[in-house]
């Protein structure tokens, strides 16, 4: 099979080739290199490769399947990770010059798992600067560009990861989303990905942004996939106190049971001012295909919607001032040549090492925390935390699943709002409630704009009920199928 | 809060208390950013929270806790892989003005 | 105008945990700079805390022991600062729910003398937190050198109120406080090895007035005699500031303990804006009544309770308890082996007198004693001594240099006099020629004591054990002595 062919497939048919040898992994994990090689230059998914440990993972695999030890559906198929997830051995810089010589001494929890599953583990993917934006401008290494329009932002954070799915450099990739950072990329990227309820994938091993709210989520082609690379990722960790013991199903079989008919919500605030029309239309669209699948489809109310926004910032920054403080040009990050003393190393290596918003946001962040300001900011979002939870518990009492754009445009421009903070903040608007309520949520590909832009659409589902969410998301998706559109650029 | 009134933040206080040095250029800019950001943030100030409880987890548990039985620790050769400076085993740190 | 001091002190235990605080890594002492790390304790990128739940009973433990009301629940708080001795630069610690509050500690003030009983008094807890401790620093002339062994190792503050009022009673409240932790097994409390730390918050006010003056924090008082050194000198730092009219400023300083004074720590790093807040990584702490009855169950008795216990129901003196029992490993020892021979003021004797000089005698570094674990005497080998000298069959005399050889050889005092043939002479032939011997020998005597003079006979028992090398059994010779003199 050719290689052009192979990189685009799904990894659920790669790994069917693989099991009837009709492919190596080897000849995978080459396709996926030569397709690097011809593309990344233009979209620069990828901060750092290390081809010779790809290939030997590669050509382990094949070893383990020639002698009837393949370790299931995973076992050969690349996988690549955000620059926040770690790997031993291999670099993690988050997209930060503060972290340009950090070689990780650990493996993640998600890391051991993809490999205890025989995954093929390779590359490290650009984003914001520790996945602080929602374009990948951040990036102290240069953004990563938009597969459908290298003229457009990837969306962010995990601009790589989504980038990379869609470029076809890798069949599958793992992205980290606290308040849409692996939804909104998906999106404007137009492949599928999902942000698991907080607490199913461990956090060990990413590098905290905003610890409350931060998850771990696949990216793939399609929701089929997604199933796949979830089940292997998720379940209890004990290295990971915020981690929910449940039992994890087989996501891949789950969804291809029949689909009961359900009842999905419209919010009527998301509904409202601010949505691109085009994108208001393929969801709508979307809403149409549910409905003549006999699904009953109601309109519901989350009153909280404006006030997400706000909550989120005060929290994800005050989390984010603390959790950064460790990047300190002390232990294992890079020290300012200019400092004289203790003290200097700190403000120094960290005024040098942070990009701006990194900056502003753990400056924005200790304010929240700091004396006479922590009631009015920090508790005070606390609470208002609750009044969004309780929105959400108040809704699935009457409907299985939110359905809702996922983001109110499609992919923008480099530049357009990389010096507005809130405009930038408020591209978020459609997927920060889930982090801050926890619940599981996915983007799926749902169109189109006229100039060829990816369209998302974001389903919202009950907490540890993913198989009920993917269950949905695949009976759309099994039917459309958008994420396997290969963008005209990278096609040879 | 209303629209005269000036960013409240004293970004060289803050700055300090988050060990981030800025350049004066800086400074102009996050003023008025981050000004901009907390007008935004007012919002929340209207919101009524009385007797409510604040979330600091999603989904709160109790006593996650691991029994105490030690495990192998790094080399020390692990431990300092990453050190910018280190001696005798140890992280080297410009001179620690004793406070 | 009289002035008198107000002291509240902190006090930072390090619990004896096989791992630290947040991460299994062991803790431990003198090994290796940075040999005890990983990726938690090196606050890496993406590592987690997970709570050791042994600290969190042993915390309990001691919430118990000193009677503190223990917090049905209790969190994790982030306290933010940048030092290169910290690696998240925050600690994770407790900041509005500690996991115990309240409680008290007795001491004891010096006495008249050592055999008499010092004034009691009870001293206030405002609470007891959990934390992680920080890891060591080593100064140079141009840089400093950073070992994170001891960093997140498990770290209790307890925090008194403002409540002591000389050195000498901050002296006395941080023994009783150590001893009390040594006898739960909570920590070895060893300050050398920082294993207890302390800062005291020092005042000063017109002796009669209520309102509480300017506090200075004083740190670095890092042995016992430290402290009362430390405090002593702040005192008087403060009242003679006072009485030339100079204003105390609220700041920290440190004890100098070679040069013996105080000295200001620089202010502006000393910003206390910690930013508090609930550690998003860790889940709080449920403490069910259940679990704190479990754990009551375990609570040895207090070293003063004990104190009085032995002094009302065993008689013993003061000078005997105040040397047992501060130490429970010594009075543990005292009742086994006063459960044998039911003679405690004896045992206790030989406990305290010549037990306590062996173990100490005994070990090569004179700066340390051989552990009572590794005692050669067991208890039921004192018991058996003390009963031999109660039936006569050894001598005091023999007792005295029996013990040191107990304490060498380990062997039992019974094979000790049969190895060395010192046990008491009882038989009564030979016994009665050795009397008759001395009767000739000493007519003198022996008339005296026909006329009624009861002491004569003394010099002739002297005789008679001289000539026996001490072994003839006193009761016996006395018995002889009267029957021959009778006659």
């Amino acid at each position: 099979m050719s290689s052009s062919a192979l990189v685009e497939k799904t990894a659920f048919d790669l790994s069917h080739l693989l099991a009837n040898k009709e492919v190596s992994s080897v000849e995978i994990a080459q396709a996926c290199l030569s397709q690097i090689d011809r593309v990344d230059e233009q979209v620069h998914a990828f901060l750092h490769r290390d081809d010779q440990d790809f290939l030997a993972q590669a050509r382990a695999s094949d070893e383990r399947r020639e002698k009837g030890n393949s370790l299931g559906p995973l076992d050969g198929i690349p996988v690549a990770l955000k620059d926040v997830i770690s790997v031993k051995g291999q670099p993690l810089t988050a997209a930060s010059k503060i972290l340009q010589n950090y070689i990780s001494p650990y493996d993640a929890t998600v890391t051991k798992k993809l490999k205890d599953a025989g995954a093929v583990i390779g590359g490290r993917l650009n984003l914001d600067e520790f996945a602080m934006g929602s374009s990948t401008e951040n990036s102290a290494y240069g953004p990563t560009r938009n597969p459908w329009d290298l003229n457009c932002v990837p969306g962010g954070s995990s601009g790589g990861s989504s980038a990379a799915v869609a470029a076809r450099e890798a069949p599958l990739t793992l992205g980290s989303d606290t308040g849409g950072s692996i939804r909104q990329p998906a999106s404007l990227c137009g492949v599928v990905g999902m942000k698991p309820t907080y607490g199913m994938v461990s956090r060990y091993g990413l590098a905290a942004f905003a610890s409350s709210l931060d998850q771990i989520g696949p990216f793939s082609k399609t929701v089929e996939d997604t199933a796949l690379l979830l089940e292997i990722i998720s379940g209890h960790d004990p290295l990971d106190s915020t981690s929910f013991p449940t039992e994890i199903p087989s996501y891949s079989s789950a969804i291809n049971q029949s689909l009961k008919p359900c009842v999905l919500g419209l919010p009527k605030e998301y509904f409202g001012e601010g949505m691109d029309d085009e994108v208001r239309n393929a969801v709508n669209l979307a809403v149409e295909f549910y409905r003549n699948q006999g699904h009953e489809i109601v309109e519901v109310s989350l009153p909280t919607t404006d006030l997400a926004v706000p909550v989120y910032y005060v929290i994800a920054t005050a989390e984010a001032s603390s959790n950064l403080a460790r990047y300190d040009g002390i232990r294992y990050t890079t020290r300012s040549d200019r400092a004289q003393n203790a003290i200097d190393v700190y403000a120094k290596s960290r005024g040098e090492g942070f990009g701006e918003e990194v900056k502003r946001r753990c400056i924005l962040g200790a304010y929240g925390l700091s004396s006479g300001y922590y009631d009015a900011y920090y508790l005070r979002a606390q609470k208002t935390r609750t009044l969004i939870r309780e929105d959400f518990n108040r809704v699935f009492k009457e409907v299985d699943a939110i359905l809702t754009p996922t983001a109110p445009t499609p992919a923008f421009k480099f530049g357009e709002k990389s010096d507005d903070p809130i405009s930038m903040y408020l591209s978020d608007i459609y997927t920060i409630s889930t982090n801050l309520a926890g619940l599981p949520a996915i983007s799926v590909p749902c169109g189109f704009t006229k100039g060829n832009l990816p369209i998302g659409l974001q389903l919202i589902g009950r907490a540890f009920e993913e198989s009920s969410l993917l269950s949905i998301a695949h009976a759309y998706d099994r039917e459309h199928k958008f994420g396997c559109v290969t963008p005209s650029l990278v096609k040879e | 809060m209303s629209e005269s009134e000036p960013n409240p933040m004293d970004i060289d206080y803050v700055s300090n208390l988050a060990r981030i040095e800025l350049s004066e250029k800086e400074k102009e800019k996050f003023r008025g950013q981050l000004g901009d950001v907390l007008k935004y943030f007012e919002k929340l100030q209207e919101v009524d929270v009385e007797g409510v409880e604040p979330t600091a987890h999603a989904f709160p548990r109790y006593n996650v806790w691991d029994k105490d039985t030690a495990k192998k620790p790094f080399s020390v050769d692990l431990a300092l892989q990453n050190a910018p400076k280190s001696r005798n085993e140890q992280i080297l740190v410009p001179k620690v003005v004793e406070d | 105008m009289k002035y008198e001091a107000v002291i509240g002190l902190e006090v930072h235990v390090q619990l004896e945990t096989n791992s630290k605080m947040f991460t299994r890594v062991p803790c431990g002492y003198g090994k290796e700079p940075n040999s005890l790390t990983d990726a938690v304790v090196l606050g890496l990128p993406g590592a987690l805390p997970v709570m050791n739940l042994e600290a969190i009973e042993k915390s309990i433990k001691v919430g118990l022991l000193l009677g503190c009301k223990i917090a049905d629940t209790c969190k994790w708080d982030r306290k933010n600062y940048f030092y290169p001795d910290m690696p998240k630069n925050y600690q994770i610690s407790q900041f509005d729910q500690p996991i115990c509050e309240g409680g008290e500690v007795e001491i004891e003030m010096p006495g008249d003398s050592p055999a008499v009983m010092g004034k009691h008094r009870i001293v206030q807890l405002t609470r007891i937190h959990l934390e992680e401790d920080v890891g060591k620093l080593t100064h140079f002339e141009n840089d400093s050198l950073v070992d994170y062994n001891r960093a997140g190792s498990p770290l209790l503050e307890i925090v008194s109120e403002p409540d002591l009022f000389s050195p000498e009673e901050t002296f006395a409240y941080l023994t009783s406080l150590r001893n009390s932790l040594i006898y739960t097994g909570i920590s070895s409390c060893d300050m050398e090895k920082g294993q207890l730390r302390c800062d005291a918050n020092i005042s000063i006010r017109p002796v009669g007035t209520e309102k509480l003056g300017t506090k200075v924090e004083l740190k670095n008082l890092n042995t016992i005699s430290g402290v009362k050194n430390g405090v002593e000198y702040e005192i008087k730092r403060q009242i003679k500031a006072m009485e030339q009219g100079e204003e105390i400023f609220q700041e920290t300083r440190r004890w100098n303990p070679e040069q013996r004074y105080t000295t200001p720590m620089r202010s502006k790093e000393m910003a206390h804006d910690y930013r508090y807040f609930p550690d998003p990584d860790l889940m709080p702490v449920k403490i069910e009544q259940e679990w704190i009855d479990k754990i009551r169950n375990e609570i040895p008795e207090k070293p003063f309770d004990k104190q009085r216990r032995y002094m009302d129901e065993l008689n013993l003196p003061y000078s005997i308890t105040s040397a047992l029992c501060p130490d429970l490993k010594l009075c543990e020892y005292f009742e086994e082996a006063n459960k044998l021979a039911k003679n405690p003021r004896k045992i206790g004797n030989w406990v305290v007198n010549d037990l306590l000089r062996e173990l100490s005698a005994g070990s090569k570094d004179e700066t340390k004693s051989i552990s009572l674990n590794d005692c050669p005497i067991p208890p039921k080998h004192l018991a058996e001594l003390v009963e031999l000298i109660e039936n006569g069959s050894v001598s005091n005399n023999v007792a005295k240099e029996l013990f040191p050889e107990m304490f060498s050889t380990g062997k039992s005092p019974s094979t000790l006099v049969k190895e060395k043939g010192l046990e008491v002479k009882s038989d009564e032939g030979e016994i009665e020629s050795h009397c008759a011997q001395a009767i000739q020998d000493d007519p003198d005597a022996a008339e005296k004591f026909k006329a009624g003079k009861e002491g004569a006979i003394n010099a002739l028992k002297g005789k008679v054990m001289k000539a026996t090398r001490g072994q003839a059994n006193p009761k016996v010779v006395d018995e002889i002595l009267r029957r021959l003199l009778s006659n």
